[in-house]
């Protein structure tokens, strides 16, 4: 029920953000084709990338069957137990991580798991004095499995909880034994959700740069990612940062493929925690399974934060944050932050807007139809061409014109509004489409429209949830390490950036506090996104 | 007085529960062999009624007990009941024949006389061709004979139904309880019916219950109970 006019003008809205993304994008490709072109196909499959692709896949095959392996006996257990002791909390523990920047996550598994770890302190005090080692790969499947386990068993405790309450009753009333209830009901729940988890993951896992960096690093244990990071920073080689942008970008484009053959899964939160009544797992073995595997997976996830916690609070907190490098930091953070999420919820507006006008043509052409459908799939487009590939393109881009410092925070600002974009529009669109539903054949009728219904309609309707894509958009950016990593200096410093400098310059101390400092914003930016999410989809 | 208690009736001795702020308190003893309707407002107890005989709840006081035997602190396996619910009576991801097939044996665990009983009991209500079908794939009244068949092959001797046929729309109710009336006729099994449904009480039950705010109101045989009109709440029932 829209007007000539505000069809026209949202698909042009729709349009010129299709286009400013596509151009950015675009451009940063198109450098790293044009750069050099002759000699990087050479440099495509040389015995170097071959080794770093393996090591990419190799982690992230382990990665994935580990998190998504540990995750059902915990899933199971969580949903076997109604009324585990404080079982909303654990699984709200469970959403920590996903909020959290992945830098300070890895600082918190390195106070558990680290040379001076809690771990191998006790394992020394037992005598035993093989220490348990956090790099390499051991080190990166034990961060991946600390982000991803829990995004997995959150996952399919909603698939669990989401079959009807007469399962029970009647597997019970049939006798059914833990393991004939395992095989006819609680696998077939899982197995349903488990290719779009594991599909999930293994893409976080096979483009993680941070943990990677922290964690990983050297020749043995280098993802592509961070190979890409390391050929340009490090050793100046562009061909090199190219075929592997390359490498990195089939990757991604092979997984996003085989995610989308797989329904995406679905948390309805909703759901979890709502009261089902089982009569099964009675038994004591079945009560000692079940307490182990929650109580593991609780210490294995609150370990790590309450690390941050303690040696963050360690630090001079106070002198850390008046001192004036923190100060700067901050800014330069927050300045990108900002602009990063107004950018983000603007174009995010813009796409859904052009969507839902033409949603409500009559009669959409083939191009409108393919307009929505290419605004549709701007996610995955921004998800096949990870931070650093783009942060390499517009390097080469921009290095004829001086120092590319200065382009920098603009640089960081731009990618990190290409990385919330995904996000953002899942948070905004089905608020955006309810409103419309609304208040669209009403505002219609009465022939409000331009200025009168932005601001006495649509404004009081959306600014909520306006607001929580912001904050989403922020505390991502705010958290992240990888669009920086190739930009940051003495002129360039983010929070997280100055986290990582103080850690590879040994001054934990001082890394510890900001870190302490970061993850809780973050992590308050980020609990304002997941309600404001939750709600929004609550209504849709 | 000598109580005579008939014989493989279930009986419900003094049994009181409680559960958050809701207090029930059932005492009752029901005939055997016949379909006996548990009716009252919503909320009034009737599904807990049912869960106290099937064993999804145990009394915190009193004895349930069926064909004489004391199941109060039974599993709801080792009870000689089935059940069949409103809704989601099969595992949806499981076909047929492996529905019908875990009311033999719940590991699945079946031989060649077990086959032939799941095939005859399918037959029997009429869903002979369906037996690699997935119940998405069925009606809901499909699915509900489906239930049936389940039940015919556990042959126990009481069947407790919550609701079965609400999903229904009227013309599909009409001929599920037919069949409901003929395999109870074959089996002569004792049925506990809760239902809303003033025309399927009297289409079906020989006998009833009225349950109101956690009590049994009136328990009766049907002609006796369909004429009572000393009590409110179940006239404005029998009227709504």
């Amino acid at each position: 029920m829209l007007t000539g006019v505000e069809r026209r003008r949202g698909i042009a809205f729709g349009m010129a953000s299709l286009l400013g993304i596509v151009l950015f994008i675009g451009l940063a490709l198109g450098a790293l084709l044009s750069w050099d072109a002759g000699t990087s196909g050479e440099r495509l499959f040389t015995a170097y990338t071959w080794r770093i692709l393996r090591f990419t896949l190799w982690q992230a095959t382990l990665s994935t069957v580990l998190s998504v392996g540990l995750a059902i006996p915990v899933a199971l257990a969580l949903a076997r137990r109604p009324n585990f002791l404080g079982r909303i909390w654990i699984i709200r523990l469970m959403a920590v991580p996903m909020g959290l920047p992945v830098l300070i996550g890895a600082l918190g598994l390195i106070g558990i798991w680290g040379r001076q770890g809690m771990l191998n302190g006790l394992l020394l005090k037992l005598g035993l004095d093989q220490p348990v080692s956090i790099y390499g790969l051991s080190g990166i499947l034990l961060a991946h499995v600390f982000f991803n386990l829990p995004l997995a068993a959150r996952l399919m405790l909603a698939a669990l909880e989401r079959l009807p309450a007469e399962y029970w009753f009647l597997s019970s009333s049939l006798g059914m034994k833990s393991l004939s209830i395992f095989r006819f009901i609680e696998w077939s729940a899982i197995r349903g959700v488990i290719p779009g988890i594991a599909g999930l993951i293994f893409m976080l896992c096979a483009t993680s740069f941070t943990l990677v960096l922290v964690l990983g690093g050297g020749p043995a244990a280098t993802t592509l990612e961070v190979a890409i990071y390391q050929a340009l920073r490090f050793d100046f080689e562009p061909p090199r940062a190219i075929a592997l942008s390359f490498l990195q970008i089939g990757v991604t484009a092979l997984i996003l493929i085989a995610i989308s053959l797989f329904p995406a899964p679905e948390d309805s939160s909703a759901d979890v925690g709502r009261a089902v009544r089982r009569f099964d797992g009675k038994t004591p073995t079945a009560r000692l399974w079940d307490c182990l595997a929650i109580l593991l997976a609780t210490a294995f996830l609150i370990l790590p934060l309450a690390s941050i916690i303690l040696s963050g609070l360690k630090a001079d907190l106070w002198n850390l944050v008046t001192s004036p490098i923190f100060l700067r930091a901050a800014l330069t953070s927050l300045t990108i932050a900002f602009t990063a999420g107004l950018l983000a919820v603007t174009a995010a507006l813009a796409i859904i807007t052009a969507r839902n006008a033409i949603a409500d043509m009559k009669l959409p052409g083939a191009p409108a139809k393919s307009l929505s459908t290419l605004l549709g799939g701007m996610s995955s487009l921004v998800l096949l061409v990870p931070p650093v590939v783009l942060g390499t393109g517009w390097f080469l881009l921009l290095q004829p014109f001086g120092d590319v410092a200065r382009f920098a925070p603009a640089l960081v600002a731009a990618i990190n509004m290409l990385m919330a974009l995904p996000f953002v529009v899942r948070v905004l669109a089905p608020a955006m489409q309810l409103h419309h539903k609304r208040t669209g054949r009403l505002t219609a009728s009465l022939g409000i429209s331009g200025w009168a219904k932005l601001w006495r309609i649509d404004r009081p309707a959306l600014t909520k949830p306006l607001l929580v894509g912001l904050s989403f958009a922020m505390a991502l950016s705010l958290g992240d390490l990888g669009a920086v990593a190739l930009f940051g200096s003495a002129d360039l410093t983010t929070l997280p950036w100055l986290v990582y400098s103080r850690l590879s310059s040994y001054r934990t101390n001082d890394a510890d506090g900001l870190a302490l400092i970061l993850g809780v914003i973050c992590l308050i930016l980020t609990m304002i996104g997941t309600a404001g999410y939750r709600k929004a989809n609550d209504r849709g | 007085m000598i109580v005579v208690e008939e014989e493989g009736g279930i009986v419900l001795d003094k049994v009181e529960l409680r559960l958050g702020s809701n207090n029930f308190r059932f005492d009752c003893r029901l005939p055997a062999g016949v379909i006996i309707a548990v009716t009252g407002p919503s909320g009034s107890g009737k599904s807990t009624f049912l869960n106290l005989v099937a064993g999804f709840e145990t009394p915190d006081a009193g004895q349930v007990r069926i064909a004489g035997e004391n199941v109060t602190e039974r599993h709801p396996s080792e009870r000689p009941v089935s059940i069949i619910f409103q809704d989601n009576n099969l595992f949806g991801h499981l076909d047929l024949f492996t529905n019908v097939g875990l009311g033999i044996n719940p590991s699945l665990k079946l031989g060649a006389t077990d086959r032939q009983t799941i095939s005859d009991a399918l037959q029997r209500v009429g869903l002979g061709d369906y037996e690699r079908r997935m119940p998405g794939m069925l009606s809901g009244g499909e699915r509900q004979r489906a239930a049936f068949a389940r039940t015919l092959v556990r042959q126990k001797p009481v069947l407790l139904m919550d609701e079965p046929f609400a999903a229904l729309d009227p013309g599909l109710r009409l001929s599920m309880a037919n069949l409901l009336l003929e395999l109870h006729q074959e089996a002569g099994n004792t049925i506990l019916i809760v239902t809303h449904d003033p025309d399927e009480l009297r289409r079906l039950a020989d006998h009833a219950i009225f349950i109101d705010n956690g009590k049994i109101l009136l328990e009766a045989p049907i002609e006796e109970f369909l004429t009572r009109t000393d009590v409110q709440a179940l006239s404005d029932f029998l009227t709504a």
